[in-house]
């Protein structure tokens, strides 16, 4: 295919210039394809795919810890930028990294789709005819044999039985027998790069249509619905997920319990939940009962519910000087792992307030320290990390909390530039427990309840994982054939003639009556090893002529 | 969930007496290699294996497969007896005997040492580094046992597979070790014990072929410059690049097992099978340099010692994901449990 048309010397025209282009086009075309699927290529690319790879172990990503770097911004404030023009935060979605896999990813192809066709065509081909010389091989014996040729054919079919094995004809009534064993080891090394496209693509599908929602939610039958992007605390959608089309269904947390080692160590965690899927929701069935534990996570329809944190809300009602009642628990966060101490701010409207600049000027919010288990004594700690003498340290906080100014805010604190304004003034500071109450100076009551739990549910969707699971499977069976099986071949040739050694007894044994027989062997991979397997095979088809040494 | 406090001390003792006893046996092989004269090593191959040689033809030089099957060479590992008694065994033999016997002793003790700590903890006795160094050195010297029985010409290389051991057993005693005790919920489930349990063997026996990738380098840089005798001493360069590709061909598909069950058990745990987690990426780049490596073993002009130098970089990744990652790098690995 690669032969130049040459236009004869006499010819007064040279080729019209657009066709020599489009040639030399298709040739670099070409060069690039085989340059790109060689062996070497892959290699190189194998390389760079480790070096791109390699600053994803030493600086944090975004993805798995963004808030590692941002510490890592505030920890270097001139590198940190820089770096980030170049994507390393992100760096397993950089179009670099990309070009990497992607360029590995086609050079697969090209590399496999040959392979692939000259194999499925090796299964039917024949096995390779016997060498003239056998002496060569690295394996190779010789011997009288007494049987007549078709015995020893025979009798080496019968040992070969397991090989892939031709028996052929040679000129003078020689004849041979051709053994494979170890296709399978291509089969599987063909399975295992095969495999590994389907994970890649089965990578990228989950990638693009895949996503992952957080949410907390009350353990007190407070009830979740995946009925798109709001329903979520924070939202990591694939590339081609808008949110609009989230399978719907819907869970109820009854229930939350944690075990502690005495040393505060957890133990274990779960959560009693309910879930209607989409049919359930729509036909009005009750709810299926349900469990979420940590390694554990809730599974049904395709999506998967994880328990990935919980914690602790203060429930606090707030009773007004015109008697009115306000009931909030909402989540506070959690601030040392080993004993659950938290922080958080519950804020309040006051009801019945219409004008703005009342309302600014009458909003509520309780913050501070929480601990499950307090130390007792003036200052609030935490000494264990479950629910056993819990105890608030309360601020109270009115005037305008800054709500309506446009910025976001923590739900786990209050807008301090809003304090430091003195728009938002400390009317009282003490610490409760659960019953207690305050009584702030224009006669409101704040009452500290009780204690609610909350967990941190993760809800993941991803079409393709099963399918990645069954790819990931089959290269490991692919490469573990592929490196555990010897390809190898072993040949015999009998020519009719003197059968047994006519040393032993000086009797002259007549042509035709025995044979003499040359064995060959040969590994085809680097696995050799394959020494062993022939003595064997020498040993069974020509009995008694093992004891001469060395094979090789 | 209890922890028996005196039972796991009583580990700490095997696991002293287990690195005492290997530093005792690399100080023999010491001595053994030290003895060997300069030209001796080809005498020391005959003299090791006449049995084998007689046997017949099976002195090809192909590390033999790790699954032991021929039962001549069973029984006696380590050299022949002959029918007329036994022949006087040169001084460097007799040291280099005594070393592996000492070496199977050491790891009997750090067997024993990983059964008490298991039981002391009640879960697999790898659920902290101290731990998981102990088993990977065992494994590590496990192989280096195995390929000695089949290959016991190789003996003079223990000097050089016992210092890592040694010197990875001296970090986990002392800069890395940890009290028996349970692991956090994240940490209990059965993934451990498989995904960890694969990791353990498939580091273990990358440590002895990155051992024998260094040794095939400076085996090689010896035959093409004669600098550095010593290593002269080495087994054959081409003996020791088939040893290291033979143990990285085992490693890797168990290594690409525990990759793989590390993101079952990743997606049980945390919400996905891959998220870049720092320990995830480096077990990546690892699996993906030793992928490299096999394939350098069969590209024309990758072979010897650049695909040498790729297990060794390989095995030099391994490290850094036990140590680095675990010990600087904070990510999900840091065993912080759930939040
Ligand atoms: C994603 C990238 C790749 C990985 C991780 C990978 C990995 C591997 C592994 C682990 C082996 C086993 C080595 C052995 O049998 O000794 C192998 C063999 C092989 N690979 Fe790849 N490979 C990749 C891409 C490629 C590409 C792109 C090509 C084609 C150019 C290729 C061609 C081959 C060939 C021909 C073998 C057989 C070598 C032998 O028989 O020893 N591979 N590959």
């Amino acid at each position: 295919m690669t032969q130049t048309v040459r236009t004869p010397p006499d010819s007064p025209e040279p080729p019209p210039a657009p066709r020599r282009w489009g040639r030399e086009l298709l040739a670099l075309a070409r060069n690039t394809w085989r340059g790109l699927t060689s062996m070497r290529t892959a290699l190189i690319l194998l390389f760079l795919l480790a070096l791109a790879a390699l600053p994803g172990a030493f600086l944090p990503q975004r993805g798995p810890s963004p808030q590692a770097v941002q510490d890592y911004f505030t920890a270097h404030p001139t590198l940190a930028p820089l770096l980030d023009k170049i994507g390393i935060f992100d760096l397993f979605s950089t179009p670099w990294f990309s070009a990497v896999y992607l360029l590995l990813f086609i050079s697969l192809v090209g590399c496999l789709v040959p392979r692939t066709w000259e194999q499925i065509r090796g299964l039917r081909a024949r096995t390779v005819a016997v060498p003239r010389n056998l002496s060569r091989l690295p394996h190779h014996a010789a011997g009288p044999d007494p049987r007549s040729p078709d015995d020893v054919v025979g009798a080496a079919r019968k040992r070969l039985r397991g090989w892939k094995v031709d028996v052929r004809e040679e000129p003078d009534g020689v004849r041979t027998v051709s053994a494979e064993k170890g296709a399978l080891r291509e089969v599987g090394n063909v399975v295992f790069h095969m495999s590994l496209l389907a994970l890649l693509v089965g990578i990228a599908v989950g990638k693009l249509f895949g996503y992952e929602g957080n949410v907390i939610v009350m353990a007190d039958g407070s009830e979740f619905c995946n009925s798109g992007i709001l329903a979520y605390d924070t939202f990591r959608p694939g590339l081609r997920v808008d949110g609009t089309n989230l399978d719907p269904f819907c869970l109820d947390v009854d229930h939350f319990a944690a075990r502690y080692r005495p040393d505060g160590a957890a133990d274990s965690f779960s959560a009693d939940v309910r879930y209607s899927d989409a049919t359930q929701i729509a036909d009005g069935a009750p709810p299926t009962p349900g469990q979420i534990e940590v390694n554990e996570p809730l599974r049904f329809d395709g999506e998967r519910v994880y328990l990935l944190g919980h914690g602790y809300a203060p429930q606090f009602t707030v009773t007004f000087p015109d008697g009115q009642q306000r009931t909030q628990a909402i989540q506070w966060e959690p601030v040392d792992q080993s004993t659950f101490l938290s922080q958080g701010a519950t804020k309040f409207d006051r009801p019945g307030v219409t004008d703005d600049a009342d309302r600014r000027r009458t909003q509520l919010a309780i913050t501070g320290l929480f601990a499950p288990t307090s130390s007792g004594g003036g200052v609030v700690t935490s000494t264990y990390p479950a629910l056993t003498n819990p105890e608030v340290a309360a601020d109270v906080y009115r005037g305008d909390l800054g709500l309506d100014s446009g910025h976001g805010q923590s739900i786990y604190g209050i807008d301090q530039s809003m304090v430091d304004q003195g728009r938002l003034v400390r009317v009282a500071r003490e610490n409760l427990v659960p019953g207690q109450t305050i009584t702030l100076d224009d006669g409101t009551r704040v009452r500290f309840d009780s204690v609610k739990e909350w967990v941190n549910l993760q809800v993941s969707h991803d079409p393709a994982q099963d399918a990645v699971l069954v790819a990931a499977v089959a290269l490991l069976v692919g490469i573990t054939l592929s490196l555990t099986i010897k390809r190898r071949r072993f040949w015999v040739r009998v020519v009719p003639g003197p059968g047994s050694p006519s040393t032993t007894d000086g009797r002259t044994v007549t042509a035709g009556t025995g044979s003499s027989v040359e064995l060959g062997g040969l590994a085809r991979t680097d696995q050799a090893g394959y020494g062993e397997e022939f003595d064997r095979l020498w040993a069974d088809l020509l009995p008694g002529q093992r004891d001469d040494g060395g094979t090789r | 969930m209890n922890v028996d406090a005196p039972l796991g001390d009583f580990g700490d003792v095997l696991f002293y007496s287990a690195l005492a006893v290997y530093i005792l046996a690399m100080l023999l092989h010491a001595l053994e290699h030290g003895l060997l004269r300069h030209a001796e090593p080809q005498e020391a191959v005959a003299v090791a294996v006449p049995a084998r040689v007689a046997a017949g033809g099976s002195s090809d030089d192909e590390p033999a497969a790790v699954v032991p099957d021929d039962p001549a060479r069973d029984g006696e590992p380590a050299g022949p007896v002959t029918p007329t008694g036994r022949s006087p065994r040169p001084a460097s033999e007799r040291f280099g005997r005594m070393g592996v016997s000492l070496t199977v002793l050491g790891a009997a003790l750090q067997l024993s040492m990983l059964v008490v700590r298991g039981v002391a903890a009640g879960r697999p006795p790898w659920g902290n580094m101290y731990e998981f160094v102990a088993a990977v050195t065992l494994v590590g010297v496990v192989a280096w046992l195995v390929v000695l029985f089949r290959r016991p010409e190789l003996r003079r290389l223990g000097v050089f597979v016992l210092l890592p051991v040694i010197l990875l057993m001296f970090l986990g005693g002392t800069v890395l070790y940890t009290q028996a005790a349970p692991v956090v919920p994240a940490l209990r489930s059965y993934w451990l014990a498989i995904h960890v349990t694969a990791a353990v063997i498939s580091s273990g026996i990358l440590l002895f072929a990155g051992v024998a990738s260094v040794l095939y380098l400076l085996r090689s840089a010896h035959d093409s410059s004669g600098r550095m005798a010593w290593t002269s001493r080495l087994p054959e360069a081409s003996v020791l690049d088939r040893v290291a590709y033979r143990a990285t061909a085992v490693a890797f598909p168990i290594w690409t097992f525990a990759v793989i069950t590390g993101a079952i058990w990743a997606e049980a745990a945390w919400g996905r099978y891959w998220g870049w987690d720092p320990k995830e990426t480096t077990a990546f780049i690892a699996w993906v340099v030793y992928a490299g490596y096999l394939h350098a073993r069969s590209t024309a002009g990758w072979r010897g010692q650049k695909a040498a130098t790729v297990n060794v970089v390989g095995f030099a990744v391994m490290s850094f994901n036990l140590f680095f990652v675990n010990l600087v790098v904070t990510g999900l690995h840091s065993y912080a449990g759930v939040g």
